[in-house]
């Protein structure tokens, strides 16, 4: 009896040895050199894994970050962050502009009267695959919210009065998923102005003028008054379609005035100042633009 | 008449037929005062413009000329003025580029026999010129997938064409206008097959007809003696028989494999309006610009079978029934399985425009999906083989991989799941989804 237990307790004794033994060679043979600041940056990052910055996650953006920081910038935890993984990395933050989501389709129910009803699976992907959408403008907004779904930060919903999505500037990390989503590229990067300012065209549809309007009453129609009216060179008209550079504009928001559809949107600024009756139209923009430019100067 | 009918074997489903139009002889449709003709009415690329706004154009002038060798040319259907040349909408649901002509009389383009007798010295026309009258006149598939006919006649080098299969099948529930055309046309569309036949260098030709076509069955056997090695093939009442594939399964007993094409299987598969279509453009030189269009509907007060030309709005062929039924939910432009249900009664007859349905209100809506209980009807009714939970699944959750792994890329589109499906799942509208991705991948991955 003794004997059994001696033998067992020898031999099971000695194979834990024996696998001790490889193991360590082994673990010190094959040993992966793993840089300790990629956990260090890893445990900062917001962990959202939404991969705005064009990496697969958070994981590894930290390892391209240990490895190089030019160019890399998390967009979700901003500069705070990126400020904190300079530090474990030892380099500069190459801070982009900030972004902000903007849609760029007006195109609500009211305006935008529906032409045929869609029967089928509930996602914009399939609906601009077999049909333009239900409305007679085949490149505004489908309303079925695949960017809602795909949005981690809860920053952009379906408004069911207007039909269209709305973001919450707060919340917004411009991460750019909704705008990757986004079958009808309605949803676009703009330059992020103090305040949450914004000018913009809201509309996508390169149909002409007569066609555009017909379909929808906020459509652009390429009739180019606001091009004549920006001073700065910021509007581009081409098939039918104004466009802003946000680059460029001023949001001096004179061509918000001209434009006879309400394509042309400006968002967050004061109320403007009542203009008096008397006063010419150039005038009273003149009078307004000191205030105006002042935000963005 | 001695019948032994035959049919494909994976799959299928038998939709009521309702051919309420099938005893209505073909009546021509007057000239519309505006005809729309589309330039992309077939696959493959968009033809190029060559009128201008003013131009005068006669009844079979080209306007417009095939871009690439996948393409079609494109006849004037009516005569008179071009009126505007630019984005008009079609049954897609876009906007796409056409000609506007404002009609102005009938007048036809020099070269075109229009009378009514029957040529039959089919026997003196080389191969090459048949090739090439097809290429000239635009001639297209006319079962609806419009596919280029001169590309199909042009056999690729080390492949052997064995016969010609001729498709009178009309699987699609409601239409009966290729019925029609073999009914009424039977001798134009015989030459041809002779024709095609010629084309692709084949000794024999099979007509696949459905059961319920039983007066044309009859009627072509009897004529088939005078035109040797066509045969006739009568085929069970089961959808989709009209697809390529299934019909080559069902009349040669060969399958074609994934991803090829029937000349894989040694067969060139034509509709019998294509064939009827051949004949007028080799024997009479008349491009397509008018085809037969059943317009039909369970409460359509005179449903019937026109002959329309093309870029007629179906506005006038739904006036020429009687107007569209109150109770109307739905229209559809082609039949109810595949066809596409339209936003605007304003959009034109195209080639492949095979029927105008109007759906009652009560069968035109779909049921609110349900979720998926595993049964498996959907592979049981799947005529391709493939399991289209599981490729929905794959393509609701954009697994493409996955889903090409599963063969999703022979998906033919035919329905048939959805129409099995006790939960109402919209099966199709993924697949179709996952099925255009994967394409995409596949082509990326080529260039």
């Amino acid at each position: 009896m003794n004997s059994v237990i001696a033998i067992s307790i020898i031999t099971l004794g000695g194979i834990a040895g024996l696998a001790a033994i490889i193991l360590y060679v082994v673990s010190r043979k094959f040993k992966v050199e793993e840089d300790p600041r990629i956990d260090e940056v890893n445990e900062i990052l917001p962990g959202a894994n939404c991969g705005g910055c064009g990496y697969a996650g958070c994981r590894n953006f930290a390892e391209a970050c240990v490895k190089d920081m030019t160019g890399k910038f998390c967009n979700v935890g901003g500069a705070d962050v990126m400020n904190q993984v300079a530090k474990i990395v030892g380099a500069e933050v190459s801070a982009p502009d900030p972004l902000l989501a903007v849609v760029r389709c007006g195109g609500s129910k009211a305006c935008r009267p529906k032409t045929n009803n869609y029967e089928g699976a509930e996602t914009c992907a399939i609906v601009s695959g077999i049909y333009g959408g239900q409305t007679g403008c085949s490149f505004g907004c489908l309303g079925l919210g695949d960017c809602e779904k795909v949005c981690k930060f809860d920053a952009i919903h379906i408004n069911p009065e207007t039909g269209l999505p709305e973001i919450n500037d707060e919340k917004c990390t411009a991460c750019g998923a909704c705008v990757k989503t986004c079958p009808k590229h309605i949803i676009e990067l703009r330059k992020k102005a103090p305040k949450f300012r914004k000018v913009y065209v809201s509309c996508q549809n390169q149909d002409k003028g007569a066609t555009a309007k017909k379909a929808c009453s906020a459509a652009c129609i390429g009739c180019g008054k606001c091009v004549k009216a920006c001073a700065f060179e910021a509007i581009t008209l081409e098939n039918n379609l104004a466009y802003i550079d946000s680059q460029k504009c001023k949001m001096c928001r004179k061509c918000v005035e001209q434009c006879p559809t309400g394509a042309l949107k400006e968002e967050n600024f004061p109320p403007r100042k009542p203009k008096e009756p008397a006063t010419a139209p150039q005038t009273a923009s003149s009078t307004e633009k000191p205030q105006n430019q002042q935000p963005t100067a | 008449m001695n019948l032994k009918f035959k049919t494909f074997t994976i799959g299928g489903v038998h939709p009521d037929d309702k051919k309420i139009t099938a005893a209505s002889p073909i009546q021509t449709l007057p000239l519309p005062q505006i005809a729309v003709i589309p330039c992309a009415m077939h696959i493959g690329a968009p033809a190029e413009i060559i009128v201008k706004r003013g131009d005068k154009v006669k009844v079979g002038q080209i306007i417009a000329t095939a871009k690439g060798f996948v393409s079609a040319n494109i006849h004037s259907s009516v005569s008179g003025t071009v009126k505007s040349i630019g984005p008009a909408p079609d049954a897609s649901g876009y906007t796409k580029q056409a000609v506007t002509i404002t009609v102005e009389g009938d007048e036809w383009a020099d070269g075109i026999d229009t009378s009514p007798d029957i040529r039959y010295d089919f026997d003196n026309i080389e191969q090459q010129e048949i090739i090439k009258r097809v290429t000239e006149n635009g001639i297209v598939g006319m079962g609806g997938a419009t596919f280029p006919t001169n590309v199909k006649l042009s056999v690729p080098l080390g492949k052997k064409a064995e016969a010609v299969l001729i498709n009178g099948v009309e699987c699609e529930p409601y239409l009966t206008a290729d019925h029609r055309v073999m009914l009424e046309h039977s001798e134009e569309m015989l030459i041809g097959v002779k024709l095609l036949m010629k084309a692709v260098n084949v000794e024999k030709a099979y007509i696949g007809i459905e059961a319920n076509k039983q007066d044309a069955i009859e009627k072509l056997i009897t004529l088939c003696p005078k035109f040797p090695g066509i045969t006739v093939v009568p085929l069970k009442l089961k959808y989709p028989q009209g697809s390529e594939k299934h019909l080559i399964k069902a009349i040669l007993n060969r399958e074609v494999p994934s991803g090829r094409l029937p000349i894989d299987a040694g067969a060139v598969v034509q509709n019998a309006g294509t064939a009827y279509a051949v004949y007028q453009a080799v024997m009479k030189n008349k491009p397509l610009i008018e085809r037969v269009v059943t317009v039909t509907g369970d409460s359509v007060k005179n449903p019937g079978n026109f002959l329309v030309r093309i870029g007629t709005p179906i506005q006038n062929l739904i006036d020429a029934v009687g107007g569209i039924p109150e109770n109307t939910g739905k229209i559809i432009s082609g039949g109810p399985m595949m066809g596409k249900a339209i936003t605007t009664t304003e959009i034109p007859v195209a080639k492949g425009t095979s029927g105008v349905l109007m759906l009652p209100e009560s069968i035109a809506h779909r049921k609110t999906a349900e979720p998926c209980i595993r049964c498996g009807k959907c592979v049981d009714a799947c005529p391709m083989g493939l399991e289209p939970y599981l490729l929905s699944a794959y393509s609701k959750k954009q697994n493409f991989e996955q889903a090409e792994l599963n063969h999703i890329a022979d998906c033919i589109e035919c329905g048939c799941c959805v129409f099995s499906c006790p939960s109402n799942r919209p099966i199709l509208d993924f697949v179709r989804f996952g099925k255009q991705n994967v394409l995409r991948i596949i082509r990326s991955r080529k260039n």
